[in-house]
């Protein structure tokens, strides 16, 4: 009775290498569909980055078009560029005190950010790990964590001010507590989400909970946690930018509250790229993270 | 007659607020070793319940489990379930799912080759073992309940228990999963306790066949003794008379007897 069933699993196996094999089978004569595979890959890419490039090429224009009148407020792109380009051009120099290239100003700001928001992770994962799973830490903690995740970062600033009484750890603590509540929120809604059924069937193999954290929590709620991370990071570039004007020395914020106390506007303008520019990477960055480690929870 | 898995005097009442909802009353069942015994009867039963509970993850409120006359009353590997959704999980490989209980089970007793061995010898047991490297999302569902039966019976369980191991399945699928499962059975001797819906599933597979009544406080109402030779084969018993007549008794039990309620 078993050996139809045994049969058909045969076949099944016997199937998928023969499908697979088939188109290269076709290929190997041919040396055509390789440079096919380029031409589309080369439209696809066309097709992704040629709408992008027009907007921008059309907005410059505009831009231009505007700011280039006499008496204009604002410059126009084209002198950004040529007040700019010794920036541009040169942006690791360092000639002492605040004084120095674009690169160790946006450095300075990535590692304020770096501390607070690596504190903020692992912070978030366990006191969201405690939220979710335990009913009677939600009960107490959570309410306190809806009022005052609604704080916004920068009226942290003179409190932390006045507890370390010093810019960098300050900043870093601005960072952190605004990055920490997205985190923890999101963990705590991963962990209570955890289907039953892997409760169970860590019950059932018996589990013990050092156990049942590593192999089942954390990669259950992967996909939560990577949300929360990625809102995370997003509001701790926000931040970092806005704590920076308020404590000076090197960092991306100063350098833009610097360049407008001198009203270098076209610096302003140059230094907002960049922090798009790096906000749009660390977001990424975060994301890519997130689908490598998630890549088993997320396909089921 | 020596009980190997007893259920004694089973009452289970859920409570919400002030309400309580009396799912389960009185339950007795003995169950021999290698014996393979289904519990049928209509959805909201509790039969699954009743199930959970043999498994521990359910506490009963009066009455309790032995299993060779010692009490269990938590979950364990001596008493291992195939869920009815297959539940393995997602992150890991088919060989990764059954391994979690085999080194839980055996780190003791068994090397780490053992393990290993003892892994791909179940995963063959299901016919399993060409797809050890894949992840559950990258095999038919058929498959994935093949491995969640492999990783139930790596564990060695004393009592195996299958809570609805083919509701989600097609029916070919299914009847091949049956096939193989009465195969299993047969090599290995494992006293099985399933839960199904399915009157041919339960007679084809069942010594004895445990009926239960409409909820709530559902009651055993009738145990019916399947008395058909082993191996048997699903296209000889299509006319065989014995198969028939408890086909019939079940039916009768439950479309005559017990019709389902709809407003339950």
């Amino acid at each position: 009775m078993s050996m139809p069933a045994m049969n058909t699993e045969v076949s099944a196996v016997v199937i998928p290498p023969a499908a697979a094999a088939a188109p290269v089978v076709i290929m190997t004569p041919k040396r055509t569909p390789r440079a096919e595979t380029y031409a589309r890959m080369a439209k696809e890419t066309a097709a992704r980055v040629v709408p992008p490039l027009i907007v921008i090429a059309l907005l410059l224009v505009v831009w231009e078009l505007i700011c280039r009148r006499a008496g204009s407020s604002l410059p126009p792109p084209s002198k950004v560029f040529t007040d700019t380009r010794e920036l541009i051009l040169n942006p690791f120099f360092d000639h002492g005190g605040i004084d120095k290239g674009l690169f160790w100003h946006l450095s300075a700001s990535l590692q304020r950010v770096a501390y607070g928001y690596s504190l903020a992770a692992i912070a978030g994962i366990a006191l969201g790990t405690l939220v979710g799973q335990s009913v009677w830490a939600m009960r107490g903690l959570d309410p306190l964590f809806q009022v005052l995740r609604t704080i916004p970062p920068l009226a942290w600033l003179p409190l932390s001010l006045a507890a370390f009484r010093d810019g960098q750890p300050s900043a870093i603590f601005v960072i952190f507590i605004t990055s920490v509540w997205p985190i923890i929120i999101n963990t705590a809604v991963g962990i209570r989400n955890i289907p039953q059924d892997y409760r169970n069937v860590a019950a059932v193999v018996q589990l013990n909970p050092l156990e049942f954290f590593t192999k089942i929590m954390i990669p259950a709620a992967a996909p939560y946690m990577f949300t929360g991370l990625r809102i995370g990071i997003g509001l701790s570039w926000l931040a970092i930018v806005a704590a920076e004007m308020l404590i000076g020395g090197v960092g991306i914020g100063f350098f833009i509250w610097d360049a407008w106390n001198s009203s270098h506007i076209s610096e302003i303008i140059l230094a907002l790229f960049y922090v798009g520019i790096i906000g749009f990477v660390l977001d990424r960055l975060i994301a890519a993270l997130g689908k490598i480690v998630t890549r088993g929870t997320a396909a089921n | 007659m020596q009980a190997y898995l007893k259920l004694d005097h089973i009452d289970k009442i859920f409570t919400r607020g002030n309400a309580s909802t009396e799912v389960l009353k009185d339950i007795n069942l003995t169950i021999e070793k290698g014996e393979y015994v289904s519990i049928i009867g209509h959805s909201g039963c509790g039969k699954s319940t009743l199930l959970n509970i043999v498994a521990g993850l359910t506490g009963a409120t009066n009455g309790g489990v032995l299993l060779e006359n010692r009490e269990v009353n938590s979950p364990g590997p001596d008493r291992a379930v195939v869920f009815q959704n297959h539940s393995l999980l997602p992150w890991l490989t088919v060989y990764e799912n059954v391994k979690l209980g085999v080194d839980k089970v055996f780190a003791r007793t068994k090397s780490r080759a053992e393990r290993d061995a003892w892994v791909m010898h179940n995963l063959s047991l299901v016919q399993m073992a060409h797809a050890k490297d894949k992840r559950p999302s990258e095999i038919s569902g058929g498959m994935k309940q093949r491995v969640g039966i492999a990783r139930a019976l790596a564990m060695e369980p004393k009592v195996l228990l299958l809570d609805e191991p083919f509701g989600a399945l097609d029916a070919l699928t299914r009847a091949h999963l049956q096939d193989s499962v009465m195969a299993l059975h047969q090599k290995l001797g494992n006293t099985i306790l399933m839960i199904t819906h399915d009157v041919d599933e339960a007679v084809l597979l069942s010594d004895r066949i445990v009926m239960m009544t409409n909820g709530p406080s559902a009651r055993i109402g009738e145990v019916l003794e399947v008395p058909l030779a082993r191996p048997r084969k699903r296209l000889e018993l299509a006319t065989n008379p014995g198969y028939l007549k408890c086909r019939q008794r079940v039916l009768e039990f439950l479309y005559e007897r017990h019709s389902f309620v709809e407003a339950a």
